[in-house]
């Protein structure tokens, strides 16, 4: 515990601290959400029903931002810091490898809960969204934490299969970008062509993006979905066998 | 009281034996050389002795440990200085030794360690505008901020210049005052020949002479005398030049003849290196 809130306190210091982290990860998906919430306005149809365009706008940021944060966020750090020995240099001491991989997970999970509140009180602000009601942000942190823990399990394994610290973030944005806007992170996949929302259906965000949809425009409680939360969980679960089989200490190349 | 014992170590990777069966021992307080060409297995003795790789065969005791079977009681008592690593560009010197501070359980006064280390006037740097000595400071005092027994540093000036090499040297010989085990593998011989109490000379996988450095160049007695005479070059090869050489002169200066670029060479640890390393051929 000693060791996982020093580790937790490090860790967030390297991701503030590093630009590029803090706004491709932190401020990306907020700019996106002030972007897109002044250009549509009106409503935008989900699940058969309209609901307010930047209520949707705002479920779709929530997810693109954990996508973000957990997925690219960690495979890119995981990957640099791999391959620049720090990870080698760190198992050579007394920190047990558990407490600094659950610090890792702390820290994204940090940054992801900031930028929700973030975008949850901007829409407010800007755009007039409603602040989830108290039973529902018992069931909005339940899907925090299963789309944070799923796409942290993948962003390991994509750190465990990407071999170089340059070509990491250009692997990340390549999957992350077509899989929000395949996902409807950015508006409504209704007019998109068949075969991309057959792509779609399958993708982990898309179900995500569901999950809190359900919760926060349509009123669910979390365990009201869970078609949603088995194929998100089953994602994380694939990701977390891949690190696992996969996952190495010391850098690849060289 | 030995601090390392190595008895017929063996490992291969993918069918090539990168270590073939070798031993030695280190004791307490001793700096100790590894010294060989690029890929002679020096790293991967002591990967294996740090607990980073498991061996094929042979026996591994480090400070009464087995590291491969040791967990953080074992990590608490090593410091590592590896051959390349960059830690968190971003935060300062002070900052990263605290962070490695807080993974040990006694650890040393971080602003001490900066001090012994000769970062002082850069504690409130960030890593990213530290030269490479620097660097290379920084990651002696994150191995010294544990309080270690045992310090291994592998290859720790290879790409140095020679003033950044010196400063090295300097850092090594204070761990040394300190009282640490130290465990240097280089291919460097001057380094070597500086630092180290005891040298190991390690080819293709095998310890092929072990001794203090004096002991490593007395081991080749022959002194060499070269001159000039008539157009002709001399050289004579003997391991009593004191002799020939009173021989040869008075010779010379009875016949009133000048030996032209008459010079005495004695081997230096270079030569009885070079000569090892690439005449002996690994006995199978």
């Amino acid at each position: 515990m000693r060791y996982f809130l020093h580790q937790l306190r490090l860790e967030q210091k390297v991701f503030w601290r590093n630009r590029e982290s803090a706004i491709f990860i932190f401020i990306f998906p907020i700019l996106l959400f002030l972007l897109l919430g002044s250009v549509y306005t009106g409503k935008i149809a989900v699940h058969g029903a309209g609901y307010k365009a930047a209520s949707v706008l705002l479920t779709g940021m929530i997810g693109y931002g954990v996508a973000n944060t957990a997925f690219s966020g960690i495979a890119i750090a995981v990957v640099i810091r791999r391959e620049a020995g720090v990870l080698k240099r760190l198992r050579s001491t007394p920190l047990p490898p558990i407490a600094y991989l659950a610090s890792v997970l702390a820290s994204t999970l940090v940054v992801f809960v900031l930028q929700t509140v973030t975008l949850f009180a901007i829409g407010r602000l800007l755009f007039s969204t409603p602040l989830p009601a108290l039973d529902q942000l018992v069931s909005l942190v339940f899907a925090v934490l299963l789309g944070v823990a799923a796409f942290a399990g993948m962003g390991l394994a994509a750190a465990a299969l990407i071999r170089s610290s340059e070509g990491a973030s250009a692997i990340v944005t390549v999957i992350v970008l077509p899989m929000a806007f395949l996902s409807g992170s950015f508006g409504s996949t209704r007019r998109y062509p068949a075969f991309l929302r057959v792509i779609g259906d399958v993708l982990p965000l898309k179900h995500f993006l569901d999950l809190l949809q359900w919760i926060f425009l349509a009123g669910d409680r979390f365990w009201q979905c869970p078609g949603a939360i088995a194929v998100v969980a089953a994602w994380g679960i694939v990701g977390a066998i891949v690190a696992v089989r996969y996952f190495g200490w010391e850098p690849r190349e060289r | 009281m030995t601090a390392i014992s190595v008895r017929q170590l063996r490992k291969a990777y993918r069918g090539v034996e990168a270590v073939r069966g070798i031993d030695f021992a280190v004791e307490e307080g001793e700096v100790f050389g590894l010294l060989g060409p690029n890929g002679a297995g020096k790293t991967t003795t002591v990967e294996i002795l740090e607990g980073y790789r498991e061996r094929d065969g042979g026996d591994v005791d480090v400070l009464g440990h087995d590291p491969q079977r040791t967990g953080p009681a074992f990590r608490e008592r090593i410091g590592v200085v590896l051959q390349q690593s960059e830690l968190w560009p971003n935060l300062t010197v002070r900052e990263i030794h605290r962070a490695f501070a807080g993974y040990y359980a006694q650890p040393r006064d971080v602003d001490e360690v900066i001090e012994i280390v000769g970062l002082g006037e850069k504690s409130g740097a960030r890593v990213k505008t530290l030269s490479g000595g620097q660097k290379r400071r920084l990651d002696f005092g994150v191995a010294l901020v544990g309080d270690p027994d045992l310090v291994f540093l592998d290859e720790p000036t290879t790409g140095f210049d020679p003033a950044a090499r010196r400063s090295a040297w300097e850092m090594i010989r204070s761990l040394r005052a300190l009282g640490k085990t130290i465990v240097l593998t280089t291919h460097y011989l001057d380094e070597a020949q500086q630092l180290a109490d005891r040298v190991a000379v390690i080819r293709a996988g095998r310890i092929i002479r072990i001794g203090t450095p004096a002991e490593l160049i007395g081991g080749s007695a022959t002194a060499e005398i070269r001159y000039r005479s008539q157009g002709e070059e001399t050289v004579i090869e003997t391991e009593t030049p004191t002799r020939v050489l009173a021989e040869l002169t008075a010779k010379a200066v009875a016949d009133g003849i000048e030996l032209e670029g008459l010079e005495v060479r004695r081997p230096t640890l270079e030569d009885v290196y070079l000569e090892l390393v690439e005449d002996e051929q690994p006995g199978d």
